[in-house]
């Protein structure tokens, strides 16, 4: 009879855990931050698959790893949000709830399969306020921590996150946010030259606090290229949805208007609304059951007709 | 998955890749909430609150969909100010008619399965497809429906690839057929069929249409009693919701009244609407 070797248990979770954090540093890292408005997902993602997503109304999931293994649990998060938002209410579901079957899930497999998920998760919910925020991390082996501020996940995070954390502080504007996280994902782990990253290359999206309902938007095109250039006066992402046909989580147009003859929603919205032009942008604006009404649009200059 | 594998791990449901609908996730795990997969006490005729009519019409550039607030129960009104119709995701509405509980249930399941697809592929789902999940949860309910509790929806939506109004209605089996330009479901829709075919014009604009169907549900309540007319003492008029390529409105209660005080003046002296 053949004995097998003995490998203590201290030796087996060590050498599962090297095997987990390599493979996550291979990869490009993701920065999740508070900022005045809501919280802000940065990917460095020049592809098509996706490390940032919608799970519900106000929570958001983003990842880094083997694509294959957080693809599976992101499916697994908005089914577990689905189910319990039809049988219980849109309002009871959380992302503390989510984070634990995330933790269970990744802590069992750590635990019971030979080859632990090589990923680390963060699942963020936007509060009414602020402080009202909650940002999980979750690592490869199911531990959980309660996240504040700004982190980094994936690549060379320890130094990122580091770095992001002590330049952040609360109250930031969109623009100053997602400056900041392009600025960690570019910096050189090595201390060199830091890499120039174009908006092409980023994955960005928010949880809007001040939106009713659903809350996630990804930012792109035009609007993406205005938040991220210092010169330009944009530093908020609309609070209203813009009127081209598409997914409706996408925020694309610029707000910057070429002919400077009139603010970007003072066109669209004086016809039909003229009090949402001094209308505060930090209250939320008036919503039927579905949504923002179309009644005030922002002005994209392509109508389709 | 026992057990012992790990209380509180997501169960493998959850992980199993390659589905995107919720209602077949929903069957897989927790088929006692779907609408269809009740057992019946068989040959129990039961009075429950049925919903009545509902109108939809295309207007160049999208379609308009309105349906009454009554809710009726044998020779009772259940409900003064029910809403029958309902945004079902940015692009599409759905109306009701039929056993007023079910259909609920039904336009809730609809609305998660439609949101549920756009999170997880990250896409819109053609208004076919659409208009086919939505035949598949009525054909899931032809148990119910054949013990008298019958929903029978339609759906209208924005073509996002032929940027027009599109209107679907179904039969109780989930037999789903498109609409040429107007449609009417419910108890009263003969009426209001008759009159959208003397109001509708093609190529009308959206407050036409609007008025051609609060027009069709003016008539529809004259002829049918299970259909609401425009309450006045209690301000409660029909909803009616515009679909177009910016999307989903439902038309707020402020500007329906202007319109409903309008049809209601023309009426005047003239209850058919005779021109």
């Amino acid at each position: 009879m053949s004995m097998p070797f003995y490998v203590s248990p201290e030796q087996l979770m060590k050498d599962k855990a090297d095997y987990a954090r390599k493979g996550i540093a291979r990869g490009r890292s993701v920065v999740v931050l508070q900022y005045d408005r809501g919280i802000a997902f940065v990917a460095e993602n020049p592809q098509s698959l996706r490390k940032i997503s919608e799970i519900y109304d106000r929570i958001a999931f983003a990842a880094v790893g083997m694509y294959y293994e957080f693809e599976n649990l992101r499916v697994a998060g908005i089914r577990y949000a689905d189910l319990r938002g039809y049988s219980y209410d849109r309002s009871d579901v959380t992302a503390r709830g989510l984070a634990n079957a995330y933790a269970q899930t990744l802590g069992t497999v750590f635990t019971q399969e030979p080859k632990p998920y090589e990923i680390e998760l963060c699942v963020a919910e936007v509060g009414r306020t602020e402080e009202q925020d909650q940002i999980y991390r979750l690592t490869y082996d199911g531990s959980v921590s309660d996240q504040h501020g700004a982190m980094v996940m994936g690549g060379a995070s320890a130094a990122a996150e580091e770095w992001i954390k002590a330049r952040w502080n609360p109250g930031l504007s969109l623009a100053d946010g997602l400056a900041l996280a392009v600025s960690a994902l570019a910096a050189d782990p090595a201390g060199g030259e830091p890499r120039v990253l174009s908006p092409s290359q980023l994955e960005v999206a928010v949880l809007d606090r001040h939106r009713p309902r659903r809350t996630f938007r990804r930012i792109v095109g035009p609007l993406l290229v205005d938040l991220l250039n210092v010169d330009s006066p944009t530093a908020h992402a609309p609070e209203m949805d813009e009127g081209i046909p598409g997914h409706p989580d996408i925020l694309s147009a610029s707000l910057v208007d070429p002919s400077e003859a009139s603010g970007p929603k003072g066109a669209s919205s004086t016809a039909t609304e003229p009090s949402s032009v001094e209308h505060d942008p930090r209250v939320p604006p008036p919503s039927d059951e579905r949504g923002p009404t179309s009644t005030q649009r922002v002005e994209t200059g392509d109508d389709p007709t | 998955m026992t057990a012992a594998a790990g209380a509180g791990r997501l169960h493998t449901a959850y992980l199993q890749p390659g589905n995107s609908s919720f209602t077949e996730f929903l069957a897989g795990v927790a088929p006692e909430l779907l609408p269809g997969r009740r057992a019946l006490p068989g040959g129990v005729e039961m009075a429950v609150p049925h919903g009545t009519t509902i109108v939809a019409a295309e207007f160049a550039g999208g379609v308009v969909m309105a349906g009454d607030r009554r809710a009726t129960m044998g020779n009772l009104i259940a409900n003064r100010d029910m809403d029958k119709v309902y945004a079902a995701d940015e692009y599409s509405v759905v109306g009701i008619a039929g056993t007023a509980g079910v259909a609920l249930e039904v336009v809730r399941l609809y609305q998660v399965e439609l949101e549920h697809y756009e999170k997880i592929e990250g896409a819109i789902m053609s208004i076919e497809g659409k208009a086919n999940r939505l035949a598949s949860m009525i054909r899931g309910n032809l148990g119910l429906a054949m013990q008298g509790l019958s929903v029978v929806p339609m759906f209208g939506g924005f073509d996002l690839d032929e940027r027009r109004g599109r209107i679907f209605s179904y039969d109780v089996t989930g037999g789903c057929y498109p609409e040429r330009d107007h449609h009417s479901i419910g108890s009263g829709s003969m009426f209001a069929r008759g009159s959208l075919k003397k109001t509708w014009r093609p190529g009308m604009g959206e407050s036409d249409a609007v008025r051609s169907c609060l027009e069709a549900l003016y008539d529809a309540a004259d002829d049918d009693s299970a259909t609401g007319g425009p309450d006045v003492g209690r301000r409660i008029w029909p909803r009616v919701a515009v679909v177009d390529v910016e999307g989903v409105r439902l038309i707020d209660n402020d500007e329906l009244a202007g319109m409903v005080a309008d049809l209601v003046a023309s009426r005047r002296d003239n209850p058919g609407g005779a021109r």
